[in-house]
């Protein structure tokens, strides 16, 4: 029983970290105003290129750096479209998810099923990883897991208290009103986009050479969109993106739990969505003030317009 | 030494859709001077001041400074140049604290930790400018003129070589404008050059040295203000006589058409904002509510209109209990409302002109049938309110957010007014509007008090108060501080009541005749 429960925490910890710095990266972007929902495409990006990199020069962290690389590149794409062409930012981001997924089913092709050799050495965090029961299940962990809270807290610590997160928040807010107080809209949006889109590839880059050590074509299977659903969860705020990220990691595993209880797989397996469907529906029972959604979010700004 | 000595704008053309908003505009401003811009509402004030700002592009012209042409393509090069403004409409983040809002704007605020300095540096300013205000309300929690408050200061604090003023001082009280023009008269001191738009002519004469005049984009005059008077002013802007003054004639009171009993209402703060008010309006009468913003004027405007729940109380129109009722229904009992934002409130700005001259009206059969909408007759009724109201567009098929300030209000005052309501909720109805249409508004609202209707004003303006209202109340912090007749001597002390700490009644043995 025991050990049941430490390798549930142990494996909960793990299914989180992907959405959990995703899931900041979308905070980010939308925090500035964009609705980006290209997340699925450049985590598969960010997965394939991790892969690829971290398998022909056998340095993990050079995957990564490549595919944080590649995810801010391919993220260019968006925010040109929606900042500089002021389109539609829905259609932007659909058409990014479809690139991502296409593109990284294309390149990765010849190394599908192939199992990667080099690992990523957990960090056991001296002291901590003494506690009883959680001690080794949440520091006993993956260099990804410390990096995904650590970022989710800088990048609290970035809106709330720094002057260039009042300056990304007030984008999302009021484009005009930012503008006249000496702020350029259009270069606060673009890096927003782009840095969100290194988070998503970071999260690729977990689940490739990480979680599963292994590539296949669509195996983000739609934790991007989680991510999206869980932006709203988290009301738009990184800190509380920690917790909603793990709670979800958990719905992820309870799936094997209680597979062994006769409960069909696919019903199981239906678990993550079923949840992100009933939290949007709560959510929006709330106070749509109280909500903290960017006002203009996904609003195209246009400069010289009343 | 200040970075800008001479400011000039040469041969500024601007058009929007083929319509001139600025035509061959020539300008100049000096280090140490204050140039008041006047204009009818439309003629191109706030278009111009947004081409030096770099919120616009010009069509043909140059800016200078200091006799180097210079191109602002963008607010941060303005700001760099040493330009600053307060906006006609609030630039305002509404979910955001006041305090974030200055540190958005604020040119020292450091990267870490903003908000700690810029309390520091509110706390010192406002012993200049009185700024009593918790700096972690968010700004939608905020009347009109407490927003107008945080825009100034915004402003002051940083300070600018060349400041803009677009309308500052529309819905401040007088005491509040006071302290605003002492300041100025500093900057001016220090070097500084403003540029001042306003419609109040007292504060243009009180504080320019010279006036531009404006109209239809075009310049129509200069002049010093030391050779000038009010009337000469208005003469120069509308090209005819203005009366300031308005001839309230006595009327006997009619019946009762609203009664407010003891409401208490919440305001977005949280907190009781109207606390136990009471009182009572009947035909034929102006009764205005004084006071300084953000005193319950709003809670209480919104209660009565159905706009906020009411907590306790009970208000009736006409005998018929109205509490709670929505905003639909209580308009279908004669109810109409001017807000005290009207951007916020009174437009749908991204639809078009005619949609807006219709809010809350749609219902009606004469625009509506079943489920449709008689186009016809509603844009019919537009170009009526146009017309009445003097509203300057291009076309009605214009989206209203492309009007001017002034246009905007006129239009709203157009579809509130001209159904001839039994009872208007007017706060600061002449927000905004140029002398003329003031004078048009006030002499509209005396017109409908003659044919039996009854108004309710809300106004920080002590001097419109005064010239329309039949019965004066002071409102402070969510209280009545008692209700007077305006010939009643004890109106001298209106600003000790607005300050609250004097209540009719006290040091009097009069008895309380407030309760009608
Ligand atoms: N972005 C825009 N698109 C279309 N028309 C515009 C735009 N900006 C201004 N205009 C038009 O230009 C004209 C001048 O407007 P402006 O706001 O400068 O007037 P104003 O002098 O400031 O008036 P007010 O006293 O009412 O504020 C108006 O007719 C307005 O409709
Ligand atoms: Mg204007």
């Amino acid at each position: 029983m025991e050990e049941i429960i430490i390798s549930t925490i142990q494996r909960t910890m793990v299914a989180g970290t992907p959405l959990l710095l995703a899931t900041t990266g979308e905070v980010l972007c939308e925090r500035s105003g964009i609705l980006n929902l290209g997340v699925e495409g450049v985590m598969a990006v960010g997965a394939v290129v991790a892969f690829i990199v971290t398998m022909t020069t056998g340095q993990p962290w050079l995957g990564v750096l490549a595919a944080v690389g590649a995810g801010m590149a391919i993220s260019v794409i968006h925010a040109f479209a929606s900042v500089s062409l002021q389109a539609n930012q829905v259609v932007s981001g659909l058409a990014l998810t479809m690139l991502g997924l296409g593109l990284s089913g294309m390149i990765g092709k010849p190394y599908v099923g192939r199992p990667l050799s080099i690992k990523m050495e957990n960090v056991e965090i001296p002291f901590l990883s003494d506690i009883p029961y959680i001690g080794q299940a949440v520091f006993n962990q993956s260099p990804f897991f410390y990096l995904a809270i650590v970022l989710a807290l800088v990048s609290w610590f970035f809106l709330e208290r720094t002057r260039l997160g009042i300056q990304v928040r007030s984008t999302g807010e009021n484009p005009k009103a930012t503008e006249t107080q000496g702020v350029n809209v259009d270069l606060v949006r673009y890096w927003s986009v782009i840095i969100g889109g290194g988070f998503s590839a970071l999260a690729g880059a977990h689940l490739s050479i990480s979680y599963s050590k292994s590539w296949v074509e669509g195996m983000t299977a739609g934790r991007g969109w989680i991510a999206i659903a869980l932006t709203i969860f988290a009301l738009w705020n990184p800190g509380r993106a920690i917790w909603a990220s793990f709670v979800f990691g958990g719905i992820f595993v309870v799936q094997y739990l209680l597979q062994p209880l006769g409960i069909s797989p696919n019903f199981l397996a239906m678990l993550p969505y079923i949840a992100t469907l009933v939290i949007l529906l709560v959510i929006s029972f709330r106070d749509p003030r109280k909500l903290n959604a960017p006002a203009m979010l996904a609003a195209p700004y246009k400069r010289g317009e009343r | 030494m200040k970075k800008i000595q001479r400011l000039e704008m040469v041969d500024i053309c601007k058009s929007f859709h083929g319509v001139h908003a600025n035509k061959d505009i020539n300008l100049t401003v000096n280090s140490g001077e204050i140039l008041g811009l006047l204009g009818e509402n439309g003629a191109g004030k706030t278009t111009l001041m947004n081409i030096l700002y770099g919120l616009y592009q010009p069509d043909g012209g140059q800016i200078r400074i200091n006799g180097k042409p210079i191109k602002i393509s963008n607010p941060v090069e303005s700001i760099s140049h040493g330009i600053g403004m307060v906006h006609q409409h609030f630039m305002l983040v509404q979910n955001h604290s006041i305090i974030e809002n200055i540190a958005l704007g604020y040119k020292d605020t450091p990267f870490f930790f903003p908000k700690i300095k810029i309390r520091e540096r509110v706390k010192e300013f406002s012993r200049q400018f009185d700024f009593r205000m918790d700096l972690n309300q968010k700004v939608w929690q905020l009347s009109a003129g407490e927003q107008q408050r945080v825009e100034i200061i915004k402003a002051l604090l940083n300070g600018a070589d060349l400041l803009i003023l677009d309308e500052p001082t529309s819905v401040l009280t007088p005491q509040e404008i006071r302290e605003l023009i002492d300041i100025l008269r500093r900057m001016k001191a220090d070097g500084h050059s403003i540029i001042f738009i306003s419609h109040k002519l007292d504060e243009i004469m009180d504080i320019c040295d010279r006036v531009t005049v404006l109209q239809k984009g075009q310049i129509v005059g200069n002049a010093d203000t030391k050779d000038m008077d009010k009337q000469g002013l208005a003469r120069m802007m509308v090209g005819r006589d203005v009366s300031f003054k308005v001839d309230r004639e006595k009327l006997e009171k009619g019946s009762q058409v609203l009664s407010v009993e003891d409401i208490h209402v919440t305001g977005d703060k949280g907190l009781p904002a109207v606390k136990g008010v009471s009182f009572n309006l009947y035909k034929n009468e102006i009764f205005g509510i004084a006071g300084v913003a953000g005193n319950g004027q709003r809670e209480l405007a919104e209660a009565i209109t159905g706009i906020r729940k009411i907590d306790t109380g009970s208000i009736r129109v006409n005998g018929q209990n109205i509490t709670n009722m929505s905003p639909r229904k209580i308009y279908d009992y004669g109810v109409s409302h001017v807000p005290e934002e009207r951007i916020r409130f009174g437009i749908a700005p991204g639809l078009f002109l005619y949609d807006n001259a219709i809010l809350k009206q749609h219902h009606l059969k004469k625009f509506s049938k079943r489920y449709f909408l008689k186009y016809n007759q509603v844009k019919n009724h537009a170009k009526t309110i146009i017309s009445d109201f003097k509203v300057s567009t291009h076309s009605i098929n214009n989206q209203i957010r492309n009007l001017s300030g002034g246009n905007i209000q006129k239009l709203i005052l157009g579809r509130e007014i001209s159904e001839q309501p039994d009872l208007l909720v007017a706060s600061h109805p002449t927000y905004g509007l140029d002398v003329g249409a003031t004078e048009f508004l006030r002499q509209h609202l005396l017109q409908l008090r003659r044919q039996g209707s009854t108004v309710l004003l809300f106004s920080e303006d002590l001097e419109e108060i005064f010239e329309l209202c039949d019965r004066v109340a002071v409102i402070f912090a969510g209280e009545l501080m008692g209700i007077l007749e305006a010939d009643d001597q004890r109106l001298c002390d209106i600003g000790l009541m607005m300050a609250g700490s004097k209540r009719v009644g006290d040091n009097t043995h009069l008895p309380e005749n407030n309760q009608v």
